[in-house]
């Protein structure tokens, strides 16, 4: 479903990707480990076609990225940033239903607040947030509106970057059980960054590390604590010291 | 010593010309944008009251004191030639032609160039521009063309307005401490007042408005990272927005002058 094959891209003198292949079959979940900085986000946009990588081939669907028909390309997917990225301009519900209130998904203003309602509910928020601002939100608060946003126009292809950070554990339960539930329901195939190993072994079909611009290790999770790879058990065990540096 | 100084204004002058190319690109896809489908009323809509209807106090403001100022100075030397009479005529063209979207302009470009860039510029610090791309909708319809329009559209009528309250201005100050008579006053403006010195001054207004919205997005878009990034993008606008409007309203001028 998706496939990088040999992505580079460097930021002027800073090389952040120096040859990804990672594949991710259709209706499966993968999830990307790594230090803080390691080019995770950046390996995201680079499928989104956000970043435009200076080698190597992105394909989704079979297609490359960066075709003819953006829109049509977009519409397949949902991301969620890892600063929520809400638009504070305008108030929560309109946030998440901002597919729904433009372009090919239009739909009557009513029944789009109700179904933002609706998603609002699903990452457990309440009815009354939909009319607040994001800015008169906590930062978990804004994360899981983020995550409502991402999920709003029931996309085939879902990008969560950091979904737990800076939750409380219960709710960080609470939202790891969603993704489980949205790629198992929806049969969505997802991607999901996260540093937090009871999210990966909640979510993770697949997890691959990421280290160095290239991917360390990838398999099932099944597999992760028996991988005998030094850099992925330091990180598993959050070990200070081992094969990566904690100076970077 | 010298090979630095020489050095230092080449780098200078490059980065000037690629910011220029890069501005030109900017514009050639705001202009794009601005042809194809779909239009963000309500966006529009938006950026019309808040670069528009709110600029209205500050540019009211700084038409009166200036035609106010004007009227003095024309008294001042129009008496070294006995010509006094010309004071509420030259106020009104001197208003029309070049204070009143001069000015005008250069508040405008304080208040909206700085506050379009420092908007655009957090969204794009945020991320919100990626969350904009990925929600199918394009940056530059979405935000930089309504602004733009907006500006353009609203600019001229700022500068009306901002002619009348001006020329009011030196009524007040003719009437009030100069010693002319009202009815001679008003009359005066009105027979030397031709319509080509107001339209010039409205499509200078248009001109400058349209550059205004633009610097505003383009320095938006480009804002590097983190708060000082932002900050720059900001400064940036202002400066670019003010040394673009007075370089096109001498060309403006020039252009009307020939005409
Ligand atoms: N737009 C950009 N311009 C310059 N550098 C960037 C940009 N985006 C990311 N980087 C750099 O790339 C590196 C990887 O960033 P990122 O993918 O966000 O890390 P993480 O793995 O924590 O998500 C960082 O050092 C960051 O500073
Ligand atoms: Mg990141």
């Amino acid at each position: 479903m998706i496939e990088l094959d040999n992505v580079h891209k460097a930021f002027g003198p800073k090389k952040v990707l120096q040859g990804v292949t990672l594949h991710v079959p259709q209706g499966t979940s993968l999830v990307i480990i790594g230090g803080s900085g390691t080019g995770k986000s950046v390996t995201l946009k680079c499928v989104l076609g956000l970043i435009t990588p200076d080698a190597g081939t992105i394909r989704v669907g079979g297609q490359p990225v960066g075709g003819t028909d953006r829109d049509a390309f977009l519409a397949r997917f949902g991301m969620l940033f890892q600063g929520g990225a809400l638009f504070d301009s305008m108030p929560v519900w309109q946030n998440v239903a901002f597919r729904l209130l433009r372009g090919a998904l239009k739909r009557p203003r009513d029944e789009a607040r109700e179904i933002a309602i609706e998603k609002l509910r699903r990452v457990g928020l309440k009815p009354d947030v939909a009319d607040l601002f994001p800015a008169e939100l906590s930062g978990g608060m804004q994360k899981r509106v983020g995550l409502a946003r991402a999920i709003a126009a029931e996309p085939e292809i879902i990008f969560f970057d950091e979904p737990t950070t800076g939750l409380d554990p219960i709710m960080a339960g609470v939202i790891n059980d969603l993704i489980r539930e949205i790629v198992v329901e929806m049969g969505a195939t997802a991607m999901t960054i996260t540093h937090d190993m009871s999210s990966v072994r909640a979510i993770a079909d697949d997890v691959a590390m990421l280290h160095d611009g290239v991917i360390k290790w990838a398999g099932p999770v099944a597999q992760m604590d028996a991988s005998g790879d030094p850099y992925l058990d330091q990180f598993i065990h959050g070990r200070a010291d081992g094969p990566i540096e904690a100076v970077r | 010593m010298i090979t630095g100084t020489l050095a230092g204004l080449g780098r200078a002058t490059l980065a000037l010309l690629a910011g220029l190319g890069a501005g030109a690109i900017f514009l050639a896809r705001t202009l794009a944008a601005m042809l194809r489908p779909p239009f963000y009323a309500r966006e529009f809509g938006h950026a019309l009251l808040t670069i528009g209807y709110f600029s209205l106090p500050v540019v009211g403001l700084t038409a009166i004191f200036t035609g106010a100022a004007l009227a003095l100075q024309i008294y001042a030397g129009g008496s070294r030639f006995e010509a006094e009479a010309v004071v509420p005529s030259i106020v009104a063209i001197g208003m029309a032609r070049e204070l009143g979207p001069v000015l005008g302009g250069l508040m405008v470009a304080a208040r909206v160039a700085s506050s379009i860039a420092a908007e655009i510029g957090t969204m794009k610090v945020t991320e919100q521009i990626d969350a904009l791309v990925t929600l199918s909708t394009d940056p530059m319809r979405y935000l930089t063309v309504p602004r733009v329009l907006a500006a353009t559209l609203s600019v001229p009528v700022l500068v009306a307005v901002g002619d009348s309250i001006g020329i009011f201005g030196g009524y007040l100050v003719g009437t009030g401490r100069l010693g002319f008579n009202h009815a001679v006053y008003l009359q005066n403006t009105v027979d030397f007042l031709e319509f080509w010195d107001v339209a010039s001054g409205l499509i200078k207004g248009a001109v400058f408005g349209f550059l205004i919205a633009l610097t505003g997005c383009f320095y938006g878009m480009n804002s590097g990272r983190g708060a000082q990034g932002v900050g720059r993008a900001t400064k940036s606008a202002v400066v670019a927005a003010s040394v673009l409007i007075l370089a096109a309203n001498y060309l403006l001028t020039e252009a009307f002058f020939s005409a």
